[in-house]
């Protein structure tokens, strides 16, 4: 089944709780947007891979490309 | 046998990362990158005028099977600065407009220079190929 970017946004906002994500895409390279507290005090490649872990094996699978830009946000 | 001895291409790649202080694992070659994350991120090392080995992990699946369970990291590129995994392209991107990427490289702050760029090319090590350590 192809990806679409809207299953990539709902499986991001759902496996990182409190994240929100905006993705774009053509169904082999994304960019995804992803912003939350979650992130906060992690180093770039901690944050990097609590996206990648959401997805596993299908990076450079299933899902080409992901390019992922990060805002962490204040814990409320 | 040891269980490392059974896995000559992690130790090759283990090798290699240890022993250049600078290494990106890519598709394809700094001179013909074969994918446009590969490419953007060797730009910016030149950029820098940042000398750093290389590996095509195109030629052999198993170079990049064994990199990503040595880096718990799923995608290409991937660069090591003293052996140490600083990220991809996204990662790489956003540390080298921030100018942390050429903090974590020793890089001084830009000044201006005439310097020839044919000088330092010179000084690059030749792409290193994993195939030829097994």
């Amino acid at each position: 089944m192809p990806v679409s970017p809207e299953e990539l946004k709902q499986r991001i906002e759902a496996g990182i709780p409190g994240t929100s994500a905006e993705v774009s895409g053509d169904g082999a390279h994304f960019e995804a947007l992803v912003a939350g507290p979650a992130f906060n005090g992690l180093s770039r490649i901690a944050q990097h891979k609590l996206i990648y872990d959401v997805f596993g094996a299908e990076i450079g699978d299933r899902i080409h490309a992901l390019s992922i830009k990060i805002t962490a946000l204040e814990a409320r | 046998m040891s269980e490392s001895a059974s896995n000559p291409m992690r130790e090759a790649i283990q090798s290699a990362i240890s022993e250049n202080p600078v290494i990106l694992f890519m598709k394809g070659t700094p001179e013909a990158p074969a994918c446009g994350f590969s490419a953007r991120t060797v730009a910016m090392l030149e950029a820098l005028d940042q000398p750093f080995a290389a590996v095509n992990i195109l030629p052999d699946p198993a170079i990049r099977q064994e990199l990503s369970e040595i880096s718990n990291w799923p995608t290409i590129p991937q660069l090591f600065v003293d052996g140490e995994l600083v990220g991809g392209c996204d990662i790489i991107t956003e540390m080298y407009q921030s100018g942390e990427l050429q903090e974590v490289l020793g890089i001084e702050a830009a000044a201006p220079t005439a310097e020839e760029p044919v000088a330092v090319s010179a000084a690059e090590p030749a792409p290193l190929q994993i195939d030829n350590l097994l």
